[in-house]
This record gives structure tokens, C-alpha cells and sequence, in this order.
């Protein structure tokens, strides 16, 4: 391609980047700091009407009132919520590194293992490009192809502004203003994060997988999702990358809310990799305080979630189900990974409400090197929740002497005709597994990566295929050297 | 030169010696029963050979193929192939059978610069060795060894043994736990993959196994130490007189 032709396409894509992603385009930082006048600003940068800006203050009341939990499996330092700015433009050029020589050579030799291509590696990376040629294009194709089924999948800011009445009716109805310390300070301050619509009826033509990988850019350490599925509406939901991500905020606070209407199905996917922090002292990795919760509101619906969680150096995260319709159907698939120094504690909440609700948690928890792993989790049936059925599967896994697995299961059963059943196990990565791999011709580091697949198999299946295959390869690259 | 040849060797457990001594040679197309009570340190030997970290060699030598055997790492052994049918098969959730045998053969095919098999290669590959050991398909999707009963696990090492295709199979106690049809059906696969170019240490308590397997030699193994070596007739020799006839003759001098 001639040099010339090679600019006019480069500003094409530019164009449309920033025409179909990037709202504000402003190089500005607020200085650290929040209070009422902060998020007023905040909202009038982001062009809200209003009652947005009411909300995000109706939230900040309420958060100025609680008080940290302190209840989960971790420890700490107390993050000053005074020292962080809480608007950030998108980076410039002048912010990030200026090339891939300038990365962590270590976060590229995971890329470069996951097989992912160059321009992709720069942009995870935190590198300035211009132009993102396939990605850019590919994302614009899905959008139209969305569009055309009736489907809205765009930036949330965007959906206030252009969908206010959507907005208006399901922000917080999933995840209340008050509902959490950290949920609170979301609704107060939220960055940005996607919006999805799927209409009455509609099945949505593809995984929400690609385009995410670009429109997550850059969101800010307060993502805020919200996907709504009318009526036997059917979508599936790819969040997150497998590769490392460089971020210079230590602090995320994200709130997802599903709400899933009769007969629609939502399944939202979670491939979690930020950065984990030093290997021996933990510094500098990402604290990640998320709140996920479905709703299945209505008769039969579905919301199930599946996530592999590896990176991070704190996750504190339960998504959860309220199964509010008779016959609604409840899922929680999880994979965590505790490897150096990093602590997670995470699980699920299923709140059984309607008649004949079913409930399946598989948790498969890995420990290795200093990490700690936690599962809580809880189980609750309502007086009004005839037949409602829970199965739940705990397996920890422990690799080496140094790390630790723990298991809280909560539950609460209002109603006589509900059927339990709970089973967990911990097991070590055998000696004698790894001999037994070896003595057939399979080296450690093969021997350890087989085992913890098969261990996390019921988990991976429930990912979409080309992810199953990314997980599986991101859990190998995050155990290597963990044995031996 | 022989295939296998143990010298003066002697190995410790923690502070406990087990082995105090035991010379040994194979060579090839022999097949090799060593017998002897419990506790006399036949699943060890086994074990060290195999290369298990936890037996310490105190002194003495192994050599196979003429190279120094405890040099290598346990999957180098597997790959020159030494393979060991194991006395408890190990368990490993969530990994079908076929793809373990997978990853294993091809790990083994890699290591002697041979092509790797692909996913359609390797399953008609696998179907003709499931005749020997009378697998059912079944057992091949199945996770490695989980849920199998005693007898499918000792069948399954036996099929495992037929795909990698060794020169050096050594049976840690096949037969333990096994019914005779189960034992029959064991003992044809090992006949069947008797030849010229494959020789076999078949470690077993009891004579019944070499009913089936007819062995070249027969070792007794007593403390630690080789006390007695003869042919096929010395293991009926032993089933009609106890180990016990061979303790009270330790004290004098025993030909080797």
C-alpha cells in the first residue's frame, strides 16, 4: 500500500473512532479529591441531564454515610479516597509508554504466548496508536450488524443521553444507590462502561465479545454495566481480556446489573487478568471491589455467570441472583486464581424468591505460592420459594506449602420444601499426579497445566469456545513456575 | 550389552535403608519376575528405577542402555522407554483418558524426533491397542483412572503401556487386588507385547501371576537383597515352601 493511501486510511479509522466510541475528547484531569462540587463537574463533563446528575448525587449521601466492609478474607491498606481524581480524560499520547520497549517485558511475553497480535499488544499495553485498523473496522461492522436486529449496545454515557428513559427505569434497580460501600461510590462517580438492549423476542446475533475489547478501553477504575433482556430475549456477555492490561489506577470499583425479563436468558462471561502486582510484595497490583447481580424477574429467566478470575492482587466479588419469577433459573461458574501475593475472596449470592427457582454454583478455587483464595458464598430461600433447588460444588485446589484455601458457605433456608445439597472438597496437587504424568513422558510444568484444566473443566465449558481456549492458556502462563 | 543392568544398589528412605545391595541384569526380550515378601523392597526398586524423588541412592549404579538411568529426570526415562505399570494408578480429574495418552505419547514422540499425531492419526492408533488389554471405548473418554474399579485401573495401565510402547516395562504389582479373569486378561496383554525388542520386570507377591506370565528369571528379593535367583521353577518352588524357607536360609551362603 503507497504511503499516501496508507494516511487517508489512517484518518478514515480515525474518524470513526472517534465519531463511534470517544465522547470526550478533552485532555483534562481533575485534581484529587470528592466531594458534591467534583461530581457536579463530573456529570456536566460527561454533558448529563440532570436527573443523572441528582442520582450520582442522591448516591454520594448515601455513601458519605457507610462505612467500608471489613467482613471478606483480606488485608490491605486503607485506600484514601480523597487522593484519587475522579474524572480522567481519555490518555494521551504524552501519558502512556511511548513503545512496546518501554512495557514490562514480562507482561509481552504473555502476550506473545496468548498469540496476540501486535497492534492489540500496544493498545493493552497502554501504547498511543493511532488507528487500530482490523479491530477498528470489525467493530464497526458488529455494530451495524446490532443495530440491524434492533439491539443497542453502546457506552453507557451515551445511553444517557440518547436512551434516558431506559436508563432511567433500570439504572439501580438490580444494584440499589445504597446496596454496598463500593456500590455506592460507582453510582456516585461511575467512569463509564456499556449499555445493552436486547428487544422482545431477539436473540442476539453474536457474542458481546469483540467489540468490547475495544470500547473497554480506557473506562476508568468505575465501570459501570447495565444489559436488559425483554422478553425471551437471549444474549451472551464477554467482559474483559486475558491479557494483562496495564492501568495505573490501584483501585476499581465496577457495578454490573442484568436484568433478565420472562423467558430471556443473559449469560455473562468474565475473563479477569489486571495486573497482580510484584510477585514477592504484592505492590502495585489492582484492588478489583466489583458488585455484579442478575435479576431474573420474570417467569423462566435465566442469568447465569461464568468467571475465571487470575489477576489482581485483591478481588473482592460475588455475583449474584435474585430469582424473583417462578421457574427462574440461577448459575454461578467460577474459576479463581491466587498465585504470589494475591488474595481473593469471592463466591456467589443465589436469593431464591419465586416458586420451583433452581440454583447451580460450581466454585473452583487455585492457591499457589503465597496466594490466598476464599469462596463465600450464600444461599438464601424465602418463605415464599416453594421447590426452590441449590446445588453447589466448592473445590479448592492447593499447589506448594505456602498458600491457603477457604470455604464460607451461608445458608438460609425460610421455606421447608427447598432442596440443598452442598459439596465441597480441597485437594493438593499431588506428588504423585505430577510422578505419575512424568513417569508416562510428561514434563512438570505440562503435568501441572493438565491437572489444573481438568481440575477447572466444568468451569471452561461453560465459556464460549475461542474464550475456553484463552483461559485455558492464561491459567498455564499464571501457574508456570509455580511447581518445582 | 545388557538393557537394564543394577549395580550394588543401595537406597534409603528418609533414615530407614531399604535397599541394601541388589544387583540385577535384563537383557533384552527377557522377561524378569522379582518375588518376595512385603517390606523386602521390591515396589522400590521399581520406584527408583522409575525415578521417584523421595529414594535417596546411597551407593551403586544403574545403567540403561549403557547410560547412567538416575541421571535422568523421571519424564527422560519415560522417554527412552522405561515404563512403569504402577501398583496404585493415580487418579486425574477432568483429563479424558485419550487426551493424557495423547499428550504423553507425543511428548515421547517429540523427544526421539519423530512427528507428532495428530487428533485422527492418534485415535486409530489407540482403537487397534484397546484390543489387547480389551478395553471399552468408554474407558478412553472417561478422566484418567477416576471412578475406574480396581480391575479397569490395572487394565488401563496395561493399555497405556501398549500405546507408549516401551522397551522396558516394569509391573509394580499388576496383579494385587485382581480376580482371576481380570488377572487373565492382564497377563494376555503383557504376553502379547512380549518380543525380541522389549523385556519386562514383572514385581509381584505371589507365584500365581507367573502362571500366566512365564518368566525367564525368577529373583527373590528378601531385605533388601537378591537372596536367590533361578528360573520359572524356582517361583513354584517358593509357592509350595513360603518365603519363610528362604529367611531361615539367610544365614548361609546363597547362590546368586
Amino acid at each position: 500500500m503507497a504511503d499516501n493511501s496508507t494516511d487517508i486510511l489512517e484518518q478514515r479509522v480515525e474518524q470513526e473512532y472517534q465519531a463511534g466510541f470517544v465522547t470526550d475528547v478533552e485532555q483534562e484531569t481533575f485534581p484529587p479529591g470528592l466531594d458534591e462540587d467534583v461530581i457536579r463537574k463530573l456529570s456536566a463533563k460527561k454533558r448529563e441531564p440532570e436527573w443523572m446528575t441528582e442520582w450520582r448525587l442522591s448516591a454520594y449521601r448515601k455513601w458519605l454515610e457507610m462505612k467500608e466492609p471489613t467482613w471478606a478474607n483480606i488485608t490491605y491498606k486503607p485506600v484514601d479516597y480523597q487522593a484519587i481524581s475522579y474524572y480522567s480524560a481519555p490518555k494521551s499520547q504524552a501519558d502512556g509508554p511511548k513503545s512496546l520497549d518501554e512495557v514490562d517485558p514480562e507482561i509481552l511475553r504473555t502476550y506473545e504466548k496468548l498469540g496476540i497480535p501486535l497492534h492489540e499488544q500496544q493498545m493493552l499495553a497502554g501504547v498511543a496508536v493511532d488507528a487500530v485498523f482490523d479491530s477498528v473496522s470489525v467493530a464497526t461492522t458488529f455494530r451495524e450488524k446490532l443495530a440491524e436486529a434492533g439491539v443497542i449496545f453502546c457506552p453507557i454515557s451515551e445511553a444517557i443521553r440518547e436512551h434516558p428513559e431506559l436508563v432511567k427505569k433500570y439504572l439501580g434497580s438490580v444494584v440499589p444507590q445504597g446496596d454496598n460501600f463500593f456500590a455506592a461510590l460507582n453510582s456516585a462517580v461511575f467512569s463509564d462502561g456499556s449499555f445493552v438492549y436486547i428487544p422482545k423476542g431477539v436473540k442476539c446475533p453474536m457474542e458481546l465479545s469483540t467489540y468490547f475489547r475495544i470500547n473497554a478501553m480506557n473506562t476508568g477504575q468505575f465501570e459501570r454495566t447495565l444489559i436488559i433482556a425483554e422478553e425471551g430475549a437471549k444474549v451472551s456477555y464477554l467482559e474483559g481480556c486475558t491479557a494483562p492490561m496495564r492501568d495505573e489506577n490501584q483501585l476499581h470499583a465496577a457495578v454490573v446489573e442484568l436484568y433478565a425479563h420472562a423467558d430471556a436468558d443473559i449469560k455473562y462471561s468474565t475473563v479477569q487478568n489486571w495486573y497482580p502486582g510484584d510477585r514477592e510484595t504484592g505492590v502495585g497490583g489492582i484492588f478489583n471491589f466489583v458488585t455484579k447481580r442478575g435479576l431474573a424477574a420474570g417467569r423462566r429467566a435465566k442469568i447465569s455467570w461464568t468467571q475465571v478470575e487470575t489477576g489482581s492482587s485483591i478481588t473482592w466479588k460475588y455475583p449474584s441472583c435474585v430469582l424473583k419469577g417462578d421457574g427462574s433459573v440461577g448459575e454461578f461458574y467460577s474459576v479463581a486464581l491466587s498465585k504470589g501475593r494475591q488474595q481473593a475472596d469471592t463466591g456467589t449470592k443465589m436469593i431464591h424468591v419465586g416458586k420451583n427457582t433452581t440454583s447451580t454454583i460450581i466454585s473452583k478455587g487455585i492457591s499457589a505460592g503465597h496466594g490466598q483464595n476464599t469462596y463465600r458464598g450464600q444461599v438464601k430461600i424465602l418463605k415464599g420459594a416453594d421447590n426452590a433447588r441449590n446445588f453447589s460444588q466448592c473445590d479448592s485446589m492447593l499447589i506448594g506449602d505456602q498458600c491457603g484455601a477457604h470455604t464460607f458457605p451461608y445458608i438460609d433456608v425460610q421455606n421447608p420444601s427447598a432442596g440443598m445439597e452442598h459439596e465441597a472438597s480441597t485437594s493438593k496437587i499431588g506428588e504423585d499426579q505430577i510422578f505419575y504424568c512424568n513417569q508416562r513422558g510428561i514434563d512438570t510444568e505440562d503435568a501441572l497445566s493438565m491437572i489444573v484444566n481438568g481440575f477447572c473443566k466444568e468451569v471452561f465449558n461453560e465459556l464460549p469456545m475461542e474464550f475456553a481456549v484463552e483461559a485455558r492458556k492464561l491459567l498455564e502462563i499464571s501457574l508456570e513456575g509455580s511447581v518445582g | 550389552m545388557s538393557l537394564l543392568h543394577v549395580k550394588n544398589l543401595h537406597v534409603r528412605v528418609e533414615e530407614t535403608e531399604i535397599l541394601k545391595g541388589v544387583d540385577l541384569e535384563v537383557n533384552m526380550g527377557e522377561v524378569h519376575a522379582i518375588m518376595g515378601p512385603n517390606g523386602s523392597g521390591k515396589s522400590t526398586l521399581a520406584q527408583v528405577l522409575a525415578g521417584r524423588e523421595e529414594y535417596e541412592v546411597t551407593e551403586g549404579q544403574v545403567l540403561y542402555k549403557g547410560q547412567d538411568l538416575l541421571e535422568l529426570p523421571p519424564e527422560d526415562r519415560a522417554r527412552e522407554g522405561l515404563f512403569m505399570a504402577f501398583q496404585y494408578p493415580v487418579e486425574i480429574p477432568g483429563v479424558s483418558n485419550v487426551y493424557f495418552l495423547k499428550a504423553a505419547l507425543n511428548a515421547i514422540r517429540k523427544h526421539r524426533e519423530q512427528e507428532e499425531m495428530d487428533a485422527m492419526e492418534f485415535l486409530s492408533y489407540v482403537r487397534e491397542k484397546m484390543k489387547v488389554v480389551k478395553m471399552e471405548e468408554t474407558l478412553l473418554q472417561r478422566p484418567v483412572n477416576e471412578g475406574f474399579s480396581g480391575g479397569e485401573k490395572k487394565r488401563n495401565e496395561i493399555f497405556h503401556m501398549a500405546v507408549l510402547d516401551p522397551v522396558l516395562g516394569i509391573l509394580d504389582e499388576t496383579d494385587s487386588g485382581l480376580d482371576i479373569d481380570a488377572l487373565k486378561i492382564v497377563a494376555e496383554g503383557v504376553n502379547s507385547l512380549r518380543s525380541e525388542k522389549r523385556s519386562f520386570v514383572v514385581i509381584t507377591h505371589y507365584q500365581r501371576l507367573l502362571n500366566y506370565i512365564v518368566p525367564n528369571h525368577v529373583h527373590v528379593l528378601v531385605d533388601g537383597k537378591i537372596v536367590r535367583s533361578g528360573g520359572k521353577e524356582l517361583a513354584e518352588e517358593l509357592e509350595d515352601k513360603g518365603y519363610v524357607w528362604l529367611e531361615d536360609k539367610l544365614e548361609m551362603p546363597v547362590g546368586v
